[in-house]
């Protein structure tokens, strides 16, 4: 019996070391947490980064990926999840890492270029085949018999976004009339025909169920699906005005002192930055900040008046105070009508 | 059920129309609810063909999930077989204080959503949690590593060993193992050569559903996870990423995998529990003899 014991606890700590560990060794290794719909962009990104860190330094390298809601992420990271960088799609989950963990410094977002977002994208429309309603601006949304598919503001980040972009639009174009600023909104809203809990859920809504004329998302994912349906099933409509969406990267500093990889998680964001990651990222239907890739691809991103949430509402937390929360503009707004 | 052959009164149920109804409302139910998904799975699985499958399942981070999965339940499963067995030895050999609490308390992991019950592991051993601060002050960390996942998963599948022994132990009484004691015998004599048989057949039921909960869990394993695939991506967790990446065929493969533990689970479960009926009505028949 002894023996037998012995046996089935070696067998058990050989194993645990076995699954304890990375699937594959190498000399150094980095973990990205990220969101959950940006799996192939950095299953690219890595295999990018590996080669050119191997060549600068010699080292292999294994980076792994995490990926979920930004949110879940952020508070996993608070929580303990020991993950050298993180890559998210809100500003907001990042600011949560220093206000409530104090896992990293207040102004992480002047360590990188750009605000610390290495590339961007916009609120856009996706319409049917030859754009039959003519949606050009988000005038045009208003049009009497228009009918709109978006996320709802309330649930979700592609929501907000959306209606933050709209409130842009707005103020771009009526300056400080408050009033008919809150006039548009509440049309815009009025013409929303189903209010979905994510992204996901209203492109569902848009090509499955055939539910609207237009579908209001990124820019990327709009780019994406007119991709995916052929014969020009679907068309991208850029408006005019729009609003800056942020993809914010930043290192832990907590962390990567602890796992010793300050050097690697730094270079891993800045090459995020280099003309061929810059690309790379492009081909994933985001807009970057390199001049030259900017050039290449200016027919897939044409011009547009980017607004920043600074613009718009001053800050995030004014915008959810202001405009998201509970009785909030967006409630009354909605009421009204 | 008493048959009242003696009794003409005609039950619900008696004539033909009404039974062949009933029957074929649950064979249907049955079919649409779990027999199709069930089919589902083996047919997407092998939609691409045998290759694309066995591709599949041998793809790098498939095989870690699987080597997780098994890992976490060969912990768990020893764990709760000595902690129900204990557990269970405890509330019907014995009588003291607080004994009825502790039966009821053996159940809140089956009242507890998993979901819950992952966050509350969290906040106690996360960086932030109570006991977690200190462990991160002695730099050991439990959540988001593999410790975590087995430490929720002992929690949710902790009642199953209990709660099958506790009633086969209470009919069956003490009174062989006090003769075992009048006789002198020790006390792990008494346990393997008089307790142990008697619930042999509940224990391994115990267990093999201990085993199917554990290798299946999902709600809780994907709060202390951390998600990072290829280190703390058990299989349930990569069938969800799997399906998320648009990657149908490989979250089927994986899909089909739990399917067929699943499907092997029930087959050694029939067979106990047969084994069970036989053991108890064995213990009825002597006691009213």
């Amino acid at each position: 019996m002894p023996s037998k014991l012995k046996g089935l606890f070696t067998g058990l700590a050989l194993s645990a070391s076995l699954f304890a560990q990375p699937a594959v060794s190498a000399d150094r290794e980095l973990l990205n947490t990220s969101y959950d719909i940006a799996r192939e962009l950095f299953a690219a990104y890595n295999v990018h980064f590996n080669q050119y860190w191997e060549e600068k330094t010699g080292e292999t390298l294994e980076v792994s990926q995490s990926h979920a809601g930004s949110s879940k992420q952020a508070q996993a990271i608070i929580q303990g999840l020991k993950a050298d960088v993180a890559t998210f799609n809100q500003v907001t989950d990042i600011d949560i890492l220093h206000a409530r963990g104090g896992l990293i410094p207040e102004n992480w977002a002047e360590r990188l270029p750009n605000n610390s977002s290495p590339y961007y994208s916009t609120m856009a429309f996706l319409v049917r085949k030859g754009n039959p309603k003519n949606i050009q601006n988000w005038d045009d949304l208003i049009k009497e018999d228009v009918a709109l598919v978006m996320p709802n503001p309330k649930t979700s980040g592609n929501g907000r976004y959306t209606y933050l972009a709209a409130l842009g639009y707005a103020q771009d174009r009526f300056g400080d009339d408050q009033k008919k600023i809150d006039s548009f909104l509440q049309d815009f809203l009025s013409h929303v025909k189903v209010f979905d809990s994510g992204g996901r859920g209203a492109t569902t809504t848009f090509i499955e169920r055939e539910i609207g004329d237009v579908l209001l998302t990124f820019e990327s994912e709009v780019l994406n699906l007119a991709d995916r349906y052929e014969n020009g099933e679907y068309e991208v409509v850029t408006p005019k005005v729009s609003f800056l969406a942020e993809f914010p990267v930043t290192w832990i500093d907590e962390y990567v002192k602890q796992n010793k990889t300050e050097d690697l998680a730094k270079a891993y964001l800045e090459h995020l930055y280099s003309e061929d990651a810059q690309r790379l990222l492009a081909g994933f239907n985001y807009r970057v900040h390199n001049e030259t890739v900017k050039q290449e691809t200016s027919d897939r991103f044409p011009e547009v008046k980017l607004l920043p949430i600074d613009a718009i509402a001053g800050s995030w937390e004014n915008a959810t105070k202001e405009h998201f929360a509970s009785g909030g503009k967006l409630d009354q707004l909605q009421r009204r009508r | 059920m008493n048959a009242t052959q003696s009794s003409r009164h005609r039950r619900v149920g008696d004539s033909p129309a009404i039974k062949w109804l009933l029957i074929g409302t649950a064979v249907a139910v049955a079919i649409a609810l779990l027999i199709m998904p069930l089919l589902v799975i083996f047919v997407e699985a092998l939609g691409a063909g045998w290759g694309t499958l066995a591709d599949n399942l041998t793809d790098q981070y498939t095989l870690h999930a699987i080597g997780l999965t098994l890992f976490v339940a060969a912990l768990t499963v020893p764990l709760n077989l000595v902690f129900g067995t204990a557990l269970a030895w405890l509330v019907t050999r014995f009588r003291f204080p607080g004994r009825k609490l502790l039966i009821t308390l053996i159940d809140i992991p089956f009242a507890v959503s998993p979901v819950v019950a992952g966050l509350l592991y969290l906040l106690l051993y996360g960086r932030n949690g109570w006991v977690g601060s200190w462990l991160a002050d002695h730099d050991m960390q439990l959540m988001f590593s593999w410790p975590g996942i087995v430490m929720v998963t002992v929690f949710v599948t902790c009642p199953f060993v209990a709660r099958e022994l506790i009633p086969l132990m209470q009919q069956q009484g003490s009174e062989e193992e006090e003769a075992g004691v009048v006789l002198g015998a020790s006390g792990w004599r008494i346990f393997r050569t008089i307790t142990l048989p008697n619930i042999k057949w509940a224990l391994i039921y115990g267990v093999v559903l201990t085993n199917a909960r554990a290798v299946g869990e999902f709600g809780a394993v994907s709060v202390v996870s951390g998600n990072i695939r290829g280190q703390t991506n058990t299989l349930p967790l990569h069938v969800e990423l799997l399906y998320q990446d648009y990657n149908i065929v490989g979250a089927f493969a994986s899909a089909s995998l739990l399917a067929g533990i699943a499907v092997f689970t029930l087959a050694v479960k029939g067979f106990v529990e047969w084994r069970q009926t036989r053991t108890l009505n064995r213990l009825q028949t002597e006691e009213a003899a």
